[in-house]
C-alpha cells in the first residue's frame, strides 16, 4: 500500500556524524556484502572487471571541499543512503504499492516481487537513495538492514545495520529518532543535527551531525624565527644574469 | 533526465493518439463505416502503441498488471485506469460507428473526456515530482494538454481548431523554456542545502563515491544532450508549430494535412526529447553536475 501510514512512534533511523567520517568507506562495503547475501535479490555488479564497470550500491561516501571565508579548506566526507523519509514521495508514487513505508517502526522497503522496475520512486527521490538493479530489474534501496535489526539469531551487538557495526571510527549510530531521550536523539540535540534538502519537505529521519568548529592553536614552531632565510640579496654572476634577464621583454621585474 | 526512446515515443504517439480519439469522440470529424475503422486504427495504433512502448522500460514488464493497485496515491497508476477506460469506452463508440453506422454520442464524449483526462495523468507523472524543478509546474500539464489537443485536431482534420492550438501551443512552450531554464537555481535546492554543510562555506563535490557511473548518473545526469538545446528548441518550434501553421492555412487538402501530421510529429519528437534532456533531478548536485 502507497499510501503513508500515520506518523510512528517508533522512528527508527541513523544519525552520521560528518565531524568523524574518515572516508574509508568501509560501510560501503559491508553494506554490500550484507545486502547481497541477505534481504531480496543480489545488488548485482556490471562489468565488474572490465573497462566500464559499475554496480548497485545502498550506501555510497561522497567527499565534499568546504571552503570557509577564512581559513583553510576542509574536506568533508559524506556518506549517503536512504534517510527513511517520514513524507516519502517515493512511497506515494509507486503504482504497484511495492514501495512501503512500515507503520511500525517507519522503515521504507521495497516488496521486490511487486516491484516492476518503472524507476518512478528513484525519480521521486531527492536523495539518490534508489538504485534500480540491472540484473534482477527491481528497485533496491537501504532496509536499514531490517534482517539484523530484530534478528535473534544474531549475538544483541550485531543487531545493527551492518554500516554501523563496521564504522571503525564511530561515526554512524543507529537508534529510535522518534524517542526523544534515545542516545540518538539526544545526539542530535546536543550536536545539531541537520536534515538534508529540508526545502524538498520530505522530512528525513536519517540526521547529519555537522562537522565540529575547528580550534585554532597560537603560534607553537619555537624554532622558526631562528632560521634565517638562506637566500638572501643575490651577488655576483647570479645577480648579473637576473637582472639581464628581467630585461629581457616579458622577464620578471 | 536520460532521454530513453521508449518513454519518448510513448508520450509523443499516446498523446496524440489520445488527441485524435478525444476528437473522434466529439464526432469530429462525424465518421462511418471505413473512414472510421481507418481514424481508429491511426488512434489505436497511436496510443496502444505508445502504451506499449512505455513498457520497455521496466525492469519487470511481466508484472505490468499490478500497475493498477495504487491509483488513491500514484499518477502512473490512474494513467493505467483511465488509459484502460479510455481505450475500451472508445472502442464501443467506434465499433458503432465502423460497424453499425450509429454514433452512441453519450458514449464517445465520455471517451473523449477520458482521453483527455489520460494525457493529464501522463503529465501529472512528471509534474508531480519535486525533485525535477523544471517539470514541477503549471507548463507541464499545460503543454501536455495543448499537444494532445492540437495534434489531435491536426490528425482529426480539424483546422479551425488545430490553428489556435498550435499557435497557443507553441507560445506556451516557449514561455515553459524559458522559465524552465532558472527553475532549479529558483527551486532553493543547492549543493549547500542537500549537504547541509552551506553555513561552514563555499562547497564542492571534490570526490565522487566511485570512479566508475551508476544508475543515477546514467538515470538522471544527463548533461552531453544540453549542448545543442537551443538549436534544437528552434527546430522543435519550427517543425512541431510553424511548419504544420503553414500547411494548415493552405487551402483544405487531405494531402496538405498530412505534411503538417507529419512535420508537427518529427517537431513533438524533437520537443519531447528536449523535455527529458533538459530536465535537472536535483540528486545531480551531489555529484557537483546538474
Amino acid at each position: 500500500m502507497t499510501q503513508l501510514p500515520p506518523p510512528s512512534k517508533v522512528k527508527l533511523g541513523l544519525v552520521i556524524d560528518l565531524d568523524t567520517c574518515v572516508g574509508c568507506h568501509a560501510c560501503v562495503i559491508s553494506c554490500k556484502g550484507w545486502n547481497t547475501e541477505n534481504y531480496g535479490a543480489p545488488l548485482s555488479d556490471m562489468d565488474a572487471y572490465g573497462a566500464d564497470p559499475s554496480g548497485t550500491f545502498l550506501n555510497r561516501v561522497h567527499s565534499y571541499e568546504v571552503t570557509p571565508d577564512e581559513g583553510t579548506a576542509k574536506l568533508i566526507h559524506f556518506p549517503k543512503s536512504c534517510l527513511h523519509c517520514e513524507d516519502a514521495p517515493c512511497v506515494t508514487v509507486c503504482p504497484t504499492g511495492a514501495s512501503y513505508k512500515r507503520a511500525e517502526d517507519g522503515i521504507v522497503l521495497v516488496n521486490e516481487d511487486a516491484c516492476i522496475g518503472c524507476s518512478l520512486c528513484a525519480w521521486a527521490c531527492p536523495y539518490g537513495a534508489r538504485e534500480l538493479d540491472t540484473a534482477a530489474g527491481v528497485m533496491k534501496k537501504c532496509t536499514l538492514c531490517v534482517d539484523r535489526i530484530y534478528n535473534t539469531n544474531l549475538p544483541e551487538e550485531d543487531r545493527v545495520p551492518a554500516c554501523v557495526r563496521t564504522c571503525p571510527a564511530g561515526a554512524r549510530h543507529f537508534g529510535d529518532l522518534g524517542d526523544e531521550d534515545s542516545a540518538v536523539s539526544r545526539l542530535v540535540a546536543e550536536r545539531g543535527g541537520m536534515d538534508l534538502m529540508p526545502e524538498q519537505g520530505t522530512k528525513p529521519v536519517n540526521k547529519y551531525l555537522p562537522p565540529r568548529p575547528k580550534d585554532t592553536a597560537d603560534e607553537i614552531d619555537i624554532l622558526a624565527p631562528y632560521l634565517a632565510p638562506v637566500a638572501g640579496e643575490a651577488k655576483g654572476f647570479v645577480a648579473w644574469l637576473d637582472k639581464a634577464l628581467s630585461a629581457l621583454p616579458g622577464g620578471a621585474k | 533526465m536520460h532521454p530513453a526512446p521508449s518513454v519518448i515515443i510513448f508520450t509523443t504517439f499516446s498523446g496524440l493518439g489520445f488527441g485524435l480519439l478525444f476528437w473522434l469522440g466529439l464526432g469530429m470529424p462525424f465518421v462511418t463505416g471505413w473512414a472510421a475503422f481507418a481514424y481508429f486504427a491511426l488512434a489505436y495504433a497511436m496510443a496502444v502503441g505508445g502504451l506499449l512502448a512505455s513498457t520497455f522500460h521496466l525492469g519487470r514488464p511481466e508484472r505490468a498488471i499490478r500497475a493498477f493497485t495504487q491509483w488513491r496515491t500514484s499518477w502512473l497508476s490512474r494513467e493505467a485506469w483511465t488509459s484502460v477506460a479510455t481505450l475500451l469506452i472508445m472502442a464501443v463508440f467506434g465499433a458503432g460507428l465502423v460497424f453499425a453506422g450509429q454514433r452512441f454520442a453519450a458514449v464517445g464524449v465520455l471517451g473523449g473526456l477520458l482521453a483527455i483526462l489520460t494525457v493529464f495523468t501522463t503529465s501529472m507523472i512528471y509534474t508531480q515530482l519535486k525533485t525535477v524543478p523544471r517539470w514541477h509546474h503549471w507548463s507541464t500539464p499545460a503543454m501536455f494538454l495543448l499537444l494532445s489537443l492540437g495534434g489531435g485536431a491536426v490528425l482529426a482534420g480539424q483546422t479551425l481548431f488545430a490553428l489556435p492550438l498550435l499557435a497557443i501551443g507553441g507560445t506556451v512552450q516557449v514561455v515553459a523554456w524559458m522559465t524552465g531554464d532558472g527553475r532549479l537555481a529558483g527551486s532553493g535546492t543547492t549543493l549547500a542545502s542537500a549537504t547541509g554543510l552551506g553555513n561552514l562555506g563555499r562547497v564542492r563535490a571534490f570526490e565522487p563515491p566511485h570512479t566508475g557511473t551508476n544508475f543515477l548518473l546514467r538515470e538522471f545526469v544527463y548533461v552531453v544532450g544540453r549542448r545543442h538545446a537551443a538549436q534544437l528548441r528552434l527546430i522543435a518550434l519550427i517543425v512541431g508549430f510553424g511548419v504544420p501553421i503553414a500547411f494548415l492555412v493552405l487551402p483544405y487538402n487531405p494531402l496538405w494535412i498530412a505534411c503538417a501530421a507529419i512535420s508537427h510529429i518529427a517537431g513533438i519528437l524533437a520537443q519531447r526529447w528536449l523535455f527529458f534532456a533538459e530536465a535537472e533531478h536535483v540528486v545531480g548536485l551531489y555529484y557537483g553536475k546538474r
